[in-house]
């Protein structure tokens, strides 16, 4: 019997759900149809399950393609020139049809408005509609809509239209409808561009919650204390090219990363301008920033 | 500049969505916040006058707006809508910027100059033959942006401007924000950023469930970290990091919070 080397270490211990990569992306090219330019320009990159992957980069740099790659969307919605592997739970995307994916991978799109199917009266039946597509029996449809509902705060709405939402809102029934098809890996393209403050913490936190769960969580985001906050890993693309691929800390730290269009978070910018840092390596986060204000060397 | 008082509104004739506004609007710069469904946009569209107040009065320059329709009103008020694709649906990118200047009956030269200067400023100059459905979502923000900075509106008013912005494009949309304060212009947006909120406005309306819960300048209203929370909002990063550093004044930008944290760490040092 072959022995699955990736889930037990060294001394033997059962290391079940550590360290299983859910998204492998091997020198990966595209190219729009009747585009000269590459999209995306030798991707690489893997996703353990349970991590939660930042995409950052100015706009037009290839991040929603790097997420449309992952649905397979690219290449076989998209067609065009493709090259390289994209493996998601196992499954080569080349090889497999947008349907097989759409069960193993879940997406919400940049623009909640152009997520919404029209076709639905009520937002509890906007949310159940892709179980209902899965073909699940009633019961547990009803289930997974109302905990989508209720984790996603947005269950006071169930029988509004779903037109009649806020921008805010409507992002919310569109994160709630994907997490109700309980995928293995979820890709968010700007999860939290039109949700207030509060509202965007706890998606946040839901995703966290999630990806305690095991889920795979990618997403793009343009508030970079978001990510340098939630997610394990940043890659930054310009360009269609991979800048970087590392933790926050390392990232910001180490790498010039305004060369790249992408400001390092407020804080790690305020302790550069003020602080000599111990171990060469900036805070990112509030917490990690009122710490080191308070007990490293400042330069006055 | 802008009077609204008792107002009162609702979509369906039941639930209220705004319940007895009262605000003056000045010359300041105001930022609207509060959590998604508060009224925001309702109280920005009653004033752009897309929507009739149920009850109570709107007065913009003395005169109450019910007494002209929303189109006489449009060479007065300007808005960029939260959803471009609600806003645009013209050919061409220039087309597209050109139509709302025409259309108040700006002279064809003049409706040209403007547009072209307003596609500059938000740097799409250079796309002027292209489609606008054929943009990707933060150009289709910025081109609605432009098409209401080239009719040369009294009152710019802004639903989430932000929205699917880089930091290239946020600094374009800050430096818009204070060009048309320096041309005297009222500008007002409805925001979820706080950090842009802290560096471009001066006054600050939060709202909660249809009702004015604080006002006031914007250093003020981000020290209520109390009754924000009831609204579903956190003060921006850098004046969180200032409360955290034991900051005795509040820093709406990473230079004041420079500044004030070496004073600070000097005083305590001893160090002049």
């Amino acid at each position: 019997m072959m022995l699955d080397v990736r889930r037990i270490n060294a001394c033997g211990l059962n290391l079940e759900g550590c360290g299983v990569k859910k998204i492998i992306v091997e020198h990966l090219k595209y190219r729009y149809p009747q585009s000269t330019e590459l999209a995306l320009n030798d991707i690489s990159f893997e996703a353990e399950e349970g991590e939660k992957i930042g995409f950052i980069g100015c706009n037009g740099s290839g991040k929603s393609t790097l997420c449309q790659a992952l649905t397979g969307l690219v290449p076989h919605f998209y067609r065009g020139a493709y090259g390289g592997h994209v493996t998601v739970d196992g499954m080569e995307v080349m090889s497999s049809s947008i349907s097989e994916i759409a069960v193993k991978v879940g997406i919400v799109f940049q623009n909640p408005f152009t997520q919404v199917t029209g076709a639905k009266e009520t937002v509890y039946d906007e949310v159940a509609f892709g179980l209902e597509n899965l073909g699940l029996p009633r019961g547990e449809i009803i289930t997974r809509a109302d905990a989508a509902l209720k984790l996603l705060r947005i269950d006071r709405f169930k029988d509004q239209a779903p037109f009649s939402l806020s921008g805010g809102q409507m992002q919310r029934m569109a994160i709630a409808g994907m997490i109700a098809m309980r995928p293995r890996i979820i890709v968010l393209d700007e999860p939290t561009s039109q949700l207030d403050p509060q509202g965007s913490d706890e998606v946040y936190q839901a995703l966290d919650d999630l990806s305690a769960q095991g889920l795979t969580v990618v997403l793009t985001e343009h508030k970079i204390e978001k990510v340098a906050r939630y997610c394990d890993k940043i890659l930054i693309l310009q360009n269609g090219r991979s800048m970087a691929f590392d933790t926050p800390a390392q990232l910001f730290s180490a790498k010039n990363t305004e060369a790249w269009g992408v400001r390092p978070p407020v804080y790690t910018r305020v302790c550069r301008e003020l602080l000599r840092p111990p171990a060469g390596v900036y805070p990112v986060t509030l917490a990690e920033a009122g710490e080191a204000l308070a007990n490293w060397e400042v330069i006055l | 500049m802008i009077s609204v008082s008792r107002l009162h509104f609702s979509y369906d004739g039941k639930s209220e969505v705004l319940s007895d506004i009262n605000i003056d609007i000045d010359q300041r710069s105001t930022a609207i916040i509060g959590q998604n469904g508060a009224g925001k946009t309702t109280f920005i569209k009653i004033l752009k006058g897309l929507l009739k107040p149920g009850s109570g009065k709107v007065t913009i320059l003395g005169e109450d707006t019910a007494k002209r329709s929303a189109a006489q009103w449009a060479g007065v008020i300007g808005m960029v809508f939260q959803n471009p694709n609600d806003q645009i649906f013209k050919k061409t990118v220039l087309e597209e910027t050109l139509f709302g200047p025409l259309n108040i009956k700006m002279m064809p030269k003049a409706a040209r100059e403007n547009a072209m200067e307003a596609l500059s400023a938000v740097g799409l100059a250079d796309k002027t033959d292209s489609n606008p459905y054929d943009l990707n979502l933060s150009d289709k923000k910025l081109l609605c942006i432009a098409s209401v900075l080239a009719m040369n509106t009294r009152v710019v008013i802004f639903d989430e401007p932000t929205i699917a912005q880089d930091w290239q494009g946020m600094e374009r949309i800050k430096n818009i924000i204070k060009a048309l304060k320096v041309q005297g212009k009222l500008v007002m947006t409805v925001v979820h950023d706080m950090d842009f909120v802290a560096e471009c406005f001066e006054r600050v309306i939060v709202f909660n469930e249809g009702k004015v819960l604080l006002d006031g300048s914007t250093d003020y209203v981000f020290t209520q970290t109390d009754i924000l929370r009831r609204a579903c909002v956190s003060p921006p990063h850098i004046v969180q990091l200032g409360a955290l550093a034991g900051l005795r004044r509040v820093c709406l930008t990473e230079d004041e919070f420079v500044l004030a944290y070496r004073e600070k760490r000097c005083e305590e040092l001893g160090v002049s």
